[in-house]
């Protein structure tokens, strides 16, 4: 293990999905850096959490993930992040083709104004989806454990949902696609406990096919759900204006709670912190 | 002043009843009355306008009125058809050109355009444009089409006309795609391009849909207002007593034949010309009444 800056921790076993190498975010055409130096190695087939104080970047790192962040105005990103061992901020990357194989679910469910059917279809449709849309549907609905509430209402707008049955929505239009990760931002945090619970076990299910990030306040979700968490901390840097994020240790899920290396992971799972 | 109005702050059995004398009281009676009076008088023109076309042009309606043409002056019978189709081409025409024109620009602004320097201008443009009278429309036309005889060496024509007025329509159009565009939450967007939709799709099927009642509020309601202009068609379209000869011919229009017969100084080209006013107010009113019923559209 390396020890000071870099703080880049090895996983063992599981080959790499998604490598993060340096990478530096900021926001304003370079003027505030979101986080920075970032080294991380995100295997596939498992769930890798992303915790931490707001403003640690943690959201901000997720969306570079699939390129989400060059929707905002002024957002550079510097360093490599290595999907299937190709940049994805190479000149020649289409951002459209990343994000359909890096999908992503966000904290606020946001359904189509479609029917129920049609927020399922329009992904699978837009990628090119020749097979029986019926079947796909279903089976998307089944994986985000939302076939049973829904199938009865496939036609109404996917409005008449509650928020949670919303969320299970987003997730299987996501799944619909396809993709390869499935990144989540906060998927629970406006949902109730009960919500919460069928969306954590719908996670235990993607699991099997799909590799997941997901970046969390909840402390007790990382650790149900997670294989492996990030921590991110805030600090304030000498030579630099306001505070910058930093991934400040990642990890097995279980050894980041229960032993982490460094203090300032210490104080914040247990509470001390933040 | 009325001692009684004024008791003493300390008296002890003070009444809690109203006194209409108190200057207070009185103020309140006056302003309430001032408002009642700009309120009835607010609304009277709008009554007014109304009641007197109706009245004056109501009493025509027939199916000749409808579809037949203008009689020569000092004949007598005849209708305006020809002018209410000249009325629905010209301004088909300038919906066709002010449409796509106009939430093509929207979606510029909304969804491409990133605040600059140009958006600004583009804004500020179609707020000086939505200002600019009909009459200068005209000219404009007038002097870009009309006078260069650039279609098929013809001067006045349908095609000038529908020019012009779908110019008046464009900023409204602009207005209302943009910020009905901007009223579409953007984790929608988000949720677009998150499943790998490209910019185009986001727009086509997630955006622009989100948008639509606004968006078709505002071209109803432009087309209508455009519908009822007279000053940019008198340049441009012109008048002709007789059926519509083709887009690049002058063309009647039912709001320059209320110009030219109403200052007629004979009886039934002014009786036509009320019942012109009739119609051309009921299908403005029947216009508007559709863009309600079109934002009042519940859309999945």
């Amino acid at each position: 293990m390396n020890a000071s800056t870099t703080t880049t921790h090895s996983v063992p076993s599981a080959e790499a999905c998604l490598s993060l190498q340096d990478v530096s975010i900021s926001y304003g055409y370079g003027k505030n850096v979101a986080v920075n130096h970032v080294f991380m190695e995100i295997p596939k087939g498992k769930v890798t959490a992303f915790i931490g104080p707001s403003g640690c970047g943690k959201s901000t790192v997720l969306r570079a993930l699939n390129r989400m962040n060059d929707l905002i105005e002024g957002c550079s990103l510097k360093g490599r992040v290595l999907f299937d061992g190709q940049d994805l901020y190479d000149r020649r990357v289409d951002p459209v083709e990343v994000r359909r194989r890096i999908g992503m679910v966000f904290q606020k469910p946001n359904p189509f104004p479609k029917s129920i059917y049609e927020n399922i279809a329009f992904g699978a449709r837009i990628n090119g989806y020749r097979g029986d849309m019926d079947e796909l549907v279903e089976s998307s609905l089944r994986k985000a454990a939302l076939w049973d509430e829904a199938k009865d209402k496939l036609k109404e707008s996917g409005f008449s949902l509650s928020g949670g049955q919303q969320q299970r929505l987003c997730i299987a239009r996501t799944i619909a696609v396809q993709p390869e990760v499935i990144l989540m931002d906060e998927p629970c945090s406006a949902l109730d406990p009960i919500s919460t619970l069928k969306i954590e076990e719908t996670m235990h299910e993607l699991k099997k096919t799909f590799t997941i990030v997901i970046v969390t306040h909840n402390m007790q979700q990382a650790t149900r759900v997670s294989d492996l968490t990030g921590f991110f901390n805030v600090t304030s840097l000498p030579d630099m204006d306001g505070k910058v994020g930093c991934l400040e240790e990642f990890g097995e899920t279980e050894r980041i709670f229960n032993s982490p290396v460094q203090q300032s992971t210490q104080d914040y799972v247990s509470g001390r912190f933040g | 002043m009325d001692s009684q109005a004024r008791p003493a702050s300390n008296s002890v059995n003070r009444s809690l009843h109203r006194k209409p004398n108190l200057p207070r009281n009185r103020w309140n009676v006056i302003f309430t009355g001032l408002a009642a009076f700009f309120a009835a008088t607010v609304v009277l023109p709008l009554v007014l306008v109304l009641a007197y076309v109706v009245i004056k042009g109501a009493s025509m309606m027939s199916l000749t009125l409808l579809s037949e043409l203008p009689p020569s002056p000092g004949m007598t019978g005849g209708g305006i058809g020809n002018a209410i189709l000249g009325t629905l081409i010209v301004s088909l025409i300038a919906a066709l050109i002010a449409i796509p024109v106009g939430v093509g620009g929207g979606i510029y602004l909304a969804e491409y355009s990133k605040g600059g320097a140009f958006a600004s201008f583009v804004r500020f443009g179609t707020n000086v444009l939505s200002g600019v009278p009909s009459i200068i429309c005209g000219v404009f036309v007038y002097g870009l089409i009309v006078a260069t005889r650039i279609f098929f060496d013809q001067s006045y024509s349908a095609m000038a006309g529908g020019i012009a007025l779908s110019v008046l329509m464009l900023p409204t159009i602009i207005k209302t795609t943009d910020e009905g565009l901007k009223l579409v939450p953007q984790e929608l967007r988000w949720g677009a391009i998150g499943v790998g939709a490209s910019k185009f799709i986001t727009i086509t099927r997630i955006t622009l849909p989100t948008a639509f009642k606004p968006i078709a509020t505002g071209i109803v309601l432009s087309i209508a207002r455009a519908a009822g202009e007279t000053a940019p068609l008198i340049f441009t379209a012109l008048f002709s007593p007789f059926w519509p000869e083709g887009l690049f011919s002058p063309i009647a229009s039912m709001s320059v034949l209320i110009y030219n017969f109403a200052i007629m100084p004979y009886d039934v080209q002014i009786a036509l010309a009320w019942a012109t006013s009739f119609v051309l107010v009921m299908m403005i009113l029947v216009m508007n009444i559709f863009a309600r019923y079109v934002g009042s559209l519940n859309r999945i």
